[in-house]
């Protein structure tokens, strides 16, 4: 296991030991959020998909995401982890776990670091259709102001 | 002439045939140096839509490219 807030797995990752990672005596609440690899994506059935990363980038960005949430947030702790490489429909692609005094940060810490990830960090995400199409997703930023 | 290493992901990688090489530019800058490699390996993605990172960390497109230094050219990201 990871001491850092923030990292990439290449394989998968034990949930009772993320989980105690954010376990704190000050905390009166934890919030997880995890993303699953689904079958399908805009109607078209997804058979499986592998997700890349520029590392060194990613886990910059992503260790300021959860640095970000700490500042905003009053939290226990933060922890986020993200999968890389092939993965199956229902495997966990990402796993955001935060704890705090109050369920109200616990649940926007939670909520700003997953959107945050999935709007900045450098991981793509290469998905296998059934009819045996494949390709990579570009979604259109959501903002545009960014250097 | 600059020498520089760059770096290409995802569809990037996949249009280039390969996921880094080694270049040397006159470009002035960056925005300059992916029109240049736009041109060279047909990248489906206008320079709006991407960001630009050098040495590991997020660069401005108007950022002048120096000689040494590592260039990515970072797609929008699906991660998540």
């Amino acid at each position: 296991m990871d001491e850092r807030d923030f990292w990439l797995a290449d394989a998968p990752v034990d949930l009772a030991l993320l989980r105690r990672r954010v376990e704190h005596e000050r905390a009166g609440a934890f919030a997880s959020f995890e993303g699953w690899v689904r079958n399908h994506n805009e109607g078209r059935p997804v058979l499986g998909l592998r997700y890349e990363s520029y590392v060194a980038l990613a886990q910059a960005e992503g260790a300021k995401v959860v640095a970000e949430a700490r500042e905003r947030f009053a939290l226990c702790a933060a922890v986020c982890v993200h999968r890389i490489g092939d993965l199956a429909i229902g495997d966990m692609a990402v796993w955001v776990g935060v704890s705090a005094p109050h369920r109200g940060a616990a649940f926007d810490a939670c909520r700003y670091i997953i959107d945050e990830i999935k709007d900045r960090v450098p991981i793509w995400k290469h998905e296998r259709y059934a009819d045996g199409d494949a390709g990579w997703l570009h979604p259109e930023p959501v903002r545009g102001d960014r250097a | 002439m600059t020498e520089v290493r760059l770096l290409y992901f995802a569809s990037l990688r996949d249009a280039a045939g390969q996921g880094e090489e080694a270049w040397s530019t006159d470009a002035p800058d960056l925005r300059a140096l992916y029109a240049e490699l736009q041109a060279r390996h047909g990248f489906p993605l206008s320079v709006e839509q991407l960001r630009v990172a050098v040495d590991g960390t997020f660069a401005r497109w108007s950022d002048a490219v120096r000689s040494g230094s590592e260039i990515a050219f970072i797609p929008p990201v699906s991660g998540g």
